[in-house]
């Protein structure tokens, strides 16, 4: 599946697509802005510290936008707040990665009827790639979604759209629960 | 009655002596008890003697909320007075005035704690306070239509191009 | 003329005149520059902008603009009943989610004229002492990060962990636990709770040593906070801060003793403030001083409760929570004492309906942050970062 997988000939030498390369090399070096909007933001700063430690999978947050190619929209996102999010969005480089993190950002969470100032979902005004559900979402839950961006990126090369990266990965997919199953089992 | 609602009575009789019929009576109930200031331009006079009469000491402001009162057609405030190391009383005001352009004389300058309340309040309800210093809307953005905690508000359909309600 | 790289200290004076105010007296000409901090900055702790208008290095003034993360919590206070609201209580001040919950479940008791079963209280009190602790911890570790101390903030979320887990287990969530409910609380404490609250005690007592050591009594952690941002007590209690700010400026007032509520007057606890030996009373390394001392009475006020807490066979924390909550006609304004100050809510009920007409949450950062204007006069803008940090908000609770 990874790089590493690849076949290594006794003299060293690694015979792989320039694709592969890349990919490998953007994958484990996501770095996501240190964006943090509302309570999910600690549960983000949680996923960073010691006890989950992100930079295990070459996460590591930066402070400007044009040095990260993974916007966490972790929090819940005002009608005052959402200009500038568009904002940092385009002042990220290309390509960026957009994952939102928590209810909130996805669908306006516990806001969404009576909350006059909050954005019902930050899809509204940047497109999202993976959604993280929760209220807030677990730490655990926060790195599948960021293994869910790295496996997109997998699917990406060169001439490949994020489009049709998408379609593969969606083929790809895996049902849950069909895991999960198997794994009872296996320790049944 | 307890002792609190007797410590605020005592205190309200202060008040009420130096200012006669610019307060109302108080309502000495036993979960908060307030007095209304009648004469709503007295209020900063009143707010100043509070704070500094050596009997009240009314020294710091822990809330001011805003509310509308639909029914009778007034927005109004309320202060939650008490004071720290003096006497240990509390009493709550409640400063009233008409629910459209009516406005409040500000006590900012009194309490430094008012200053942002009173922003508040004016972003949620709409009231304006007479001698504010920095009258602006706080939490909401500055171009945004209605006063959101009025009881009869209308969410506005967009902002800036983006949908509001769900 | 003046060396090339060497900055001729002497064209800008800074001249204290007390009363927190300073005169800027400088030789060189200089042009004032708009300088926005936020609302994407790291030393913000959140979605708080701030517009420095700055003299070369120093702010002549910085002015907060809030707002960028209102969720209409009052809003929903009105269209939820009261039991729905506590999940609301939250996510204002999402470090310390048990002490909101319980703020405005005591306030709306006071309306309800209900009485709480003894083992509830010491529940209640041994979980909000506990979330006070890991809130606290959260503000040192990232009040270290803002002046360049990645270590403590390590350290201090191995630590709280420690804390998420129990009350994980306890409530079921890791952060925003809807724990306390009015009249009562959602579950019983599991069966071997004191055993564990009692080891991670034994566990944690060293560690704030340990803490102490590694950021308090650290030689630069101390230069960058010392004499910063000093604020005199007469003028914090006129802006109306409270909590660990209000202690900060040696004034004598913790709400759990002054204005006591649920069974603190049972507990044997100091209120936490600076030694002038230390700092200077006032300023930015007082206020974490506080926070410091503060982690060391919360355990032993566990401790304390651990001790008295009755143990009842066949427990329902449920069992006083009225079938419907319907206060009486009437208002009140209840508070707790936060990590962060005094948390209100002001209610109006018309007794007739399950929600509240209106419900009003006095927050402690709101008006904390208040006086950042008046903190921030004259001050350099390294010292802006250690004078945000130190007033440790929660923009959560700020804009509500
Ligand atoms: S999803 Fe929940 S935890 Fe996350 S920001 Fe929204 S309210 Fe807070």
């Amino acid at each position: 599946m990874g790089l590493l997988d690849a076949r290594i000939s006794n003299r060293n030498v690694l015979v792989t697509s320039v694709d592969n390369v890349m990919n490998w090399a953007r994958l484990s070096s996501l770095w996501p802005m240190g964006f943090g909007l509302a309570c999910c933001a600690i549960e983000m700063m949680a996923t960073n510290a010691s006890n989950y430690d992100l930079e295990r999978f070459g996460i590591f947050p930066r402070s400007s936008p044009r040095q990260s190619d993974l916007m966490i929209v972790a929090g819940t996102v005002t009608m005052k707040m959402a200009e500038k999010v568009v904002t940092l969005y385009e002042q990220m480089p290309e390509p960026r990665y957009v994952l939102s993190m928590g209810s909130c950002s996805n669908c306006g969470g516990p806001y969404w009827n009576h909350g006059y100032h909050v954005l019902k979902g930050v899809d509204r005004v940047i497109p999202v790639d993976v959604y993280v559900p929760g209220c807030p979402p677990r730490p655990e839950a926060l790195i599948g979604g960021l293994l869910k961006i790295q496996e997109l990126v997998r699917m990406e090369g060169i001439g490949v759209s994020r489009q049709e990266a998408l379609k593969k990965l969606a083929e790809k997919s895996v049902d849950p629960q069909q895991v999960i199953g198997q794994a009872r089992k296996a320790t049944a | 009655m307890p002792a609190a609602v007797q410590q605020s009575k005592a205190a309200y009789d202060i008040i009420r002596e130096r200012f006669g019929e610019a307060v109302s009576e108080c309502d000495a109930n036993p979960t908060m008890p307030f007095f209304e200031v009648a004469d709503t331009s007295k209020w900063a006079d009143i707010a100043l003697f509070m704070r500094d009469d050596s009997r009240l000491k009314f020294n710091y402001m822990a809330c001011l909320s805003g509310v509308d009162y639909m029914e009778q057609g007034q927005l109004g405030i309320v202060c939650n007075l008490e004071s720290i190391g003096g006497p240990t009383h509390k009493i709550a005001v409640k400063v009233k005035c008409a629910r459209d352009g009516g406005s409040i004389p500000s006590v900012s300058c009194v309490w430094h704690t008012a200053n942002w309340h009173e922003r508040e309040a004016y972003d949620m309800y709409g009231m304006t306070f007479e001698g504010h210093p920095d009258h602006r809307r706080i939490l909401c953005p500055e171009d945004w239509t209605g006063f959101p905690l009025r009881k009869d508000y209308q969410v506005q359909e967009t902002y800036h191009g983006i949908k509001v309600p769900y | 003329m003046q060396e090339l790289g060497k900055a001729d200290l002497n064209s800008t004076r800074i001249i204290p005149q007390g009363d927190n105010r300073v005169v800027i007296e400088k030789d060189l000409d200089t042009e004032y520059m708009v300088l926005s901090m936020g609302p994407q900055h790291p030393s913000t702790h959140g979605v708080l902008r701030l517009e420095c208008i700055t003299d070369g290095e120093v702010v002549v003034e910085a002015e907060p603009y809030l707002g960028y993360l209102h969720r209409c919590f009052e809003k929903y206070c009105e269209k939820v009943d009261y039991p729905g609201i506590v999940p609301y209580t939250d996510r204002m001040d999402y470090l310390a989610g048990i002490n909101n919950e319980m703020a405005f479940c005591i306030t709306v008791e006071k309306l309800l004229d209900i009485e709480i079963p003894r083992r509830v209280e010491f529940i209640r009190v041994i979980t909000a002492e506990l979330n006070r602790i890991a809130s606290h911890l959260v503000a040192i570790g990232t009040y270290g990060i803002d002046l360049g101390a990645f270590t403590p903030f390590l350290f201090c979320f191995r630590d709280r962990e420690h804390i998420l887990n129990l009350l994980e287990w306890i409530s079921g969530a890791r952060m925003l636990y809807n724990y306390v409910w009015i009249g009562g609380l959602s579950y019983d404490v599991p069966a071997d709770f004191k055993k564990r609250v009692d080891e991670f005690v034994t566990y944690f007592k060293p560690k704030v040593v340990e803490l102490y050591q590694l950021l308090t009594t650290n030689e630069i952690f101390v230069k960058r906070t010392k004499g910063i941002g000093i604020m005199p007590a007469d003028v914090a209690i006129n802006y109306g801060w409270s909590g660990p700010m209000l202690r900060g400026s040696g004034v004598d007032w913790d709400l759990r003793r002054n204005d006591p509520y649920s069974v603190y007057p049972e507990l044997d606890f100091k209120v936490a403030l600076p030694d002038p030996k230390f700092c200077e009373i006032g300023d930015s390394l007082a206020r974490h001083l506080v926070r410091a001392i503060e982690i060391d009475e919360s355990l032993k006020i566990i401790e304390q409760c651990l001790d008295k807490m009755p143990e009842v066979d066949g427990f329902d924390p449920r069992a006083a929570i009225p079938k419907k909550i319907r206060p009486k006609a009437g208002e009140v304004y209840g508070r707790a004492e936060n990590p962060r100050g005094e948390l209100g809510f002001y209610i109006q009920s018309d007794g007739k309906s399950t929600k509240p007409l209106r419900c009003k949450a006095r927050s402690s950062c709101f008006v904390n942050l208040s006086a950042m204007k008046d903190l921030s006069k004259g001050q350099l803008i390294p010292d802006l970062v250690a004078i945000i940090g130190s007033i440790d908000i929660v923009l959560g609770e700020v804009d509500r």
